[in-house]
């Protein structure tokens, strides 16, 4: 990717809060932005009421009457397969008073119940039964009263993302090129079929949302935030010493997939379950290693295989997921509680194919890297919650700088700013932009 | 470096032979105090003189305490390589989450004997784990252990340390940073 301004549609960025100067080559957004509660609430409407958000997978709801509760935009949700087959997304809250009326996390029901006076639901979010419904009058139509529906839910290869805005476009075309990057992922799997894992890891972080899209993509801090995770890559006998003339061991891109969604793309030196052996796996790994390539290969061909299996790939699709494929596969999605706070939702994902062995490695991988007990990811929150503590004097400090890599003509590196820049336009065209 | 002031410890508890005596509940919160102390201190190579050679280090989801890690994501499943690599992680100074070392309490309750066989006990006990850090509001993390210990000439020595938290979900924990 070159950094170009206008790129897939991206308007310039001149407003008053993320300002380019292409002439002094800079780019600086205005730390008002993670800490005003002004800001989140034209986001809540801007970004999080508009575009489209994820909310689930379609293998965690594999059967009729299957449901998780969810937050999802700034709503409590019911994301469900309804007894006719059909996945929906409803908004958890009784049509009577308004209490919740699915409590529990996840599971397999009939039907929804409020605990308030027994207003119970079908799972299609048609109201089922009112107890006492003689005291209504003639004009009271259950037919109308059934659970709100999400206006709109889409998938796409089995990722489910709602829409409140009913005139948003369709998800394909919102996903644009990203929808390249979820099929690298889904060809890891020969059916095309992978399945969220179970175990989740939820958490919070005392800082902005925004700070994890830039810190999910960002190959910048790698070699100082994560220098004992690469300690304990170079111990296990991985070779982690730098490309000539680069930060990271190989040259990575950086990479604009239209509409605010941007990835890294790096030639692969930390394993790949699917599927490049590292010595981290042990011996006894390879042989099963290259019996899932060789699958791949024969499927998908020499350069398929290639582009699938030596590549990782950080995706985050704007404006709240990231899937990570690389050592391991991750779908985490976050969520702002107040300008200075945010919770993490993340899960493993893998080929429903696996055997016992090969999900345990891709396991193991997962929690060196990636999650609150890893080696990586509890000081990737320490940067982020210092950063936010930085920004108490977003008065007296008032810009922070994201000009990395800009003026070349070259592509951009993962190790440049230009895919971050890539996330501030198109945020800087839904927020400051509106009407 | 800002590490919490060091207190003498006591030494590791005696401990009757193999196949002599059975083991007390007594012997058992010794040595659980003893490794909260040394945890609580950061000595962490002397925590980790502790481990078998098979060690395994357990910190399950908080939605499902009771999965198997090869089949479910945990927030830690270390193996023996990977725990000796986290006390690596631990004592680096660019182990940014945990530098300075948080100050940490360890309050070991209920402790239970609730199986033998051979020079195995497994024991079960609570805990409740305040940390507080420079700046930042304490954080608690309370739940239950659930050890296997084995018998040797020299005291007990930990073959499986599981940590499963009371939470529904880690949430204002944030981290789990350091050896819960």
């Amino acid at each position: 990717m070159n950094d170009r301004p206008n790129g897939h549609g991206n308007g310039h960025a001149n407003g008053h809060l993320v300002a380019e100067d292409r002439e002094h080559s800079t780019f600086r957004v205005k730390r008002e932005v993670f800490v005003s509660p002004d800001v989140l609430d034209a986001e809540r409407q801007a970004i999080f009421d508009k575009c489209w958000i994820y909310v689930g997978h379609a293998s965690e709801i594999k059967n009729p009457g299957d449901f998780h509760t969810r937050q999802v935009a700034g709503r409590p949700i019911i994301f469900c397969r309804d007894r006719q087959g059909n996945a929906r997304a409803l908004i958890n809250s009784c049509r009577h008073r308004g209490a919740i009326v699915c409590r529990e996390r996840q599971g397999t029901t009939r039907q929804f119940y409020c605990i308030y006076h027994g207003w119970t639901y079908n799972t299609d979010g048609s109201l089922k039964a009112i107890p006492g419904d003689d005291a209504y009058g003639p004009g009271f139509d259950k037919k109308t009263l059934g659970l709100v529906e999400v206006p709109r839910l889409e998938q796409y290869r089995d990722f489910y993302f709602l829409n409140f805005d009913h005139n948003a476009p369709d998800l394909a075309t919102y996903l644009a090129g990203a929808k390249d990057y979820i099929d690298l992922v889904v060809d890891q799997s020969p059916s095309g079929r992978m399945e969220i894992i179970s175990g989740i890891q939820e958490y919070d972080i005392k800082a902005n949302w925004k700070l994890l899209v830039e810190n999910s993509v960002d190959d910048y801090h790698l070699v100082t935030t994560h220098s004992t995770w690469l300690n304990y890559m170079r111990n296990s006998g991985v070779n982690v010493a730098p490309a000539k003339g680069h930060m990271l061991p190989t040259k990575g891109l950086g990479k604009d997939l239209g509409n605010g969604h941007l990835t890294t793309d790096n030639p692969n030196y930390r394993g790949r379950p699917v599927a490049k052996w590292i010595s981290v796996y042990g011996e006894e790994a390879k042989a099963d290693i290259d019996a899932i390539r060789k699958e791949l290969v024969e499927r998908l061909g020499e350069a398929r295989a290639a582009r699938v299996a030596d590549t990782n790939r950080n995706l985050c699709i704007f404006p709240n997921l990231v899937i990570n494929d690389g050592s391991s596969v991750t779908v985490r999605h976050f969520y702002p509680t107040a300008p200075g706070e945010m919770r993490v939702v993340a899960w493993a994902l893998g080929p429903v194919e696996e055997t016992e062995a090969q999900r345990a490695r891709r396991l193991h991988a997962f929690l060196t890297f990636y999650g609150p007990g890893s080696f990586a990811t509890p000081d990737d929150v320490a940067a982020l919650e210092l950063a936010q503590k930085g920004f108490a004097a977003w008065r007296d400090v008032p810009w922070s700088d994201l000009s990395r890599g800009m003026g070349k003509n070259e592509e951009q590196l993962a190790t440049d700013e230009g895919h971050l820049r890539v996330f501030w336009r198109k945020w800087s065209q839904l927020v400051e932009t509106r009407p | 470096m800002n590490k919490p002031v060091d207190i003498p410890l006591p030494n590791p508890p005696p401990l009757a032979g193999e196949g002599r005596e059975e083991v007390t509940r007594a012997e058992v919160e010794d040595f659980l105090y003893y490794e909260a102390d040394l945890l609580d201190n950061w000595k962490l190579d002397d925590w980790l003189a502790l481990c078998t050679e098979d060690v395994g280090y357990y910190v399950p989801p908080n939605e499902k305490l009771d999965a198997d890690h090869r089949y479910t994501l945990f927030i830690v499943a270390d193996d023996a390589v990977r725990l000796r690599e986290r006390i690596i992680r631990l004592k680096d100074p660019n182990c940014h989450a945990e530098y300075p070392p948080s100050r940490t309490r360890r309050l070991i309750t209920n402790v239970r004997i609730i199986g033998a066989e051979g020079d195995t006990v497994t024991v079960a006990a609570n805990f409740a784990i305040y940390r507080h850090r420079r700046n930042e509001p304490p954080r608690q993390f309370v739940g239950r252990y659930r050890y296997t210990l084995r018998r040797t000439d020299s005291g007990f020595r930990i073959v499986e340390r599981r940590a499963c938290l009371d939470a529904e979900e880690l949430g204002p924990m944030g981290a789990v940073s350091f050896l819960l």
